[in-house]
């Protein structure tokens, strides 16, 4: 390595010299190594679809629609998503996915403030078209169908 | 006879083979220094007992807590109500993490306004806030496991402002949760991260923290506008004298702890519910609310961006400063140690007033 020989040598043919060469080559292989440490650890920690709880439901019979009065609300399961059920003013039934659209909080009806309400940063909704009326919430809720069959309230998917 | 070592040489021996000798030589001229300022000096040593009862208080409580999403509440309660002394084990270990959180922030600040970060101390003060956001780590781990409604949505807020971070926060969020719903993927992630990855991260952190600080010694407020007057340089012997005073304010901690613990031990709600609604009047732990507080302020939209990604992007931006603070004022400028200073002032006075507010609306 210090022989004169060997420096004189290098600048003329502006080469790598060995030993930075090796330190190259192990640095690389020390990269690849790791990306190929960590890229199944990475695949390993992202659960399966297939593991998550899929909501098929299509539709779900909440409740008699005579328990539900005017100007009241329910909060209840739609598959695997919190819902919110509400008899409004207009003697008509809405539904809506009870997923505050600020930060994931549910909702819930109240009645002295005939308002949806989130009790985590106070996000307001109308409870007939579910927008976004006070508060931080940057969007309106995600509708869901709600009729009345047979005397119950019925709720549904929305056709997307 | 065999040339067993002799008790009474047993020490000398040790001594020997274990190359004692250097770090005896250090720990008896290891000296503290003297001043009006010197009572923040026990803020770590405070911390460090606080952790140490943690740990303890902790392994006791894995033996009998289960977490699973069917009986990680049940097992709380058990502990609260059926298991001898089981009460007083979970208090500690709650109000013990409590004033943990008190006693880092008024490490931080301490050491903060002390200007204790200048060279050659950078390192020191940049693991102190890598030590600091683990803190906050076992926090939120630790919060979910007893499953009730408080934790249920406290988790579901934390995890879905860590989405809102551009670009990573999204699979971040995803993997922290174990899929698109707070699960039993989410316990067994967090039991995992909280009693095994952040310990095991802490470790070298820390030990990396009390080296360097060991290898400097204590720093001594001397410019700037905390600057005393002092006629000589004081100092005192870590062992004894500095020691002793240590074991002090852990006894006078200690006793706060268990004063705590005997008259307020540490409760559990109901049990989490996805499909309930959050419970009302909802808040978070006092250490977080200056920041809740802080975003519900904020409007939906801020210009094209969501307010709450503004929000987060400011905090983002505040913690930037506060850890890189060593690089910008090293004590060579009395204008920039002054911006320091002010930003200090101008973050403690938010946090208080905050959390302030936050407590009474």
């Amino acid at each position: 390595m210090n022989a004169p020989s060997m420096t004189s040598e290098q600048p003329e043919r502006k080469s790598v010299s060995r030993r930075g060469f090796l330190a190259g080559l192990v640095a690389l292989f020390g990269f690849l190594w790791s990306l190929m440490a960590v890229y199944p650890i990475f695949r390993y920690l992202y659960p399966p679809k297939s593991m998550q709880a899929q909501s098929n439901v299509s539709s779900v019979t909440v409740a008699d629609a005579k328990d539900i009065p005017v100007g009241t609300g329910r909060n209840f399961q739609f598959g695997s998503i919190p819902a919110i059920l509400l008899h409004t003013q207009d003697g008509q039934f809405h539904a809506f996915n009870a997923i505050c659209t600020h930060l994931g909080c549910t909702v819930q009806f109240r009645p002295d403030m005939q308002r949806i309400w989130c009790a985590c940063h106070g996000g307001q909704y109308d409870p007939e078209t579910g927008k976004n009326v006070a508060g931080p919430p940057p969007r309106p809720l995600a509708p869901l169908k709600a009729e009345v069959v047979n005397g119950k309230v019925v709720v549904s998917r929305v056709a997307s | 006879m065999m040339n067993l070592p002799q008790p009474k040489r047993l020490w000398d021996w040790l001594l020997e083979r274990l190359e004692l000798g250097p770090i005896l030589y250090f720990a008896q001229n290891k000296e503290v220094p003297v001043h009006q300022y010197s009572f923040w000096y026990y803020m770590g040593g405070i911390i460090l007992v606080l952790l140490i009862g943690q740990v303890l208080s902790g392994m006791l409580l894995m033996v009998y807590y289960i977490p699973e999403i069917r009986s990680a509440h049940a097992s709380i309660l058990a502990l609260n109500s059926q298991i001898d002394f089981g009460w007083f084990v979970r208090s500690l270990h709650s109000w013990g993490a409590n004033l943990m959180v008190l006693f880092l922030f008024a490490h931080l600040f301490s050491t903060y306004f002390m200007k204790a970060y200048r060279p050659p101390r950078e390192l020191t003060w940049l693991s102190g806030m890598l030590l600091l956001g683990l803190g906050f780590g076992f926090g939120f781990t630790g919060y979910l496991l007893p499953w009730d409604s408080t934790s249920f949505f406290a988790t579901k807020i934390g995890l879905d402002i860590t989405a809102k971070v551009p670009l990573i926060g999204e699979p971040m969020a995803y993997i922290l949760r174990g899929g698109a719903d707070i699960s039993q993927n989410t316990i067994s992630r967090f039991f995992t991260i909280h009693v095994m990855l952040l310990p095991l991260l802490l470790l070298p952190v820390l030990g990396l923290h009390l080296w360097i600080i060991q290898a400097h010694g204590m720093s001594e407020p001397k410019q700037g506008p905390t600057a005393y007057p002092s006629p000589e340089e004081k100092y005192e012997k870590f062992f004894p004298t500095f020691i002793f005073k240590d074991f002090m304010a852990w006894v006078v901690v200690l006793g706060a702890l268990a004063i705590l613990v005997a008259l307020r031990p540490w409760g559990v709600g109901p049990e989490a519910d996805p499909f309930a609604p959050a419970p009302i009047g909802i808040k978070p732990e006092w250490y977080f609310l200056s920041m809740f507080q802080f975003l519900k302020l904020l409007p939906p939209k801020i210009g094209p961006l969501e307010g709450e990604l503004v929000g987060i992007l400011f905090f983002g931006l505040l913690g930037l400063i506060l850890a890189l603070i060593p690089f910008f004022d090293t004590g060579a400028s009395e204008s920039r140690s002054k911006a320091a200073t002010g930003f200090g002032i101008f973050l403690l006075a938010g946090l208080i007033i905050f959390t302030i507010w936050g407590l009474f609306s």
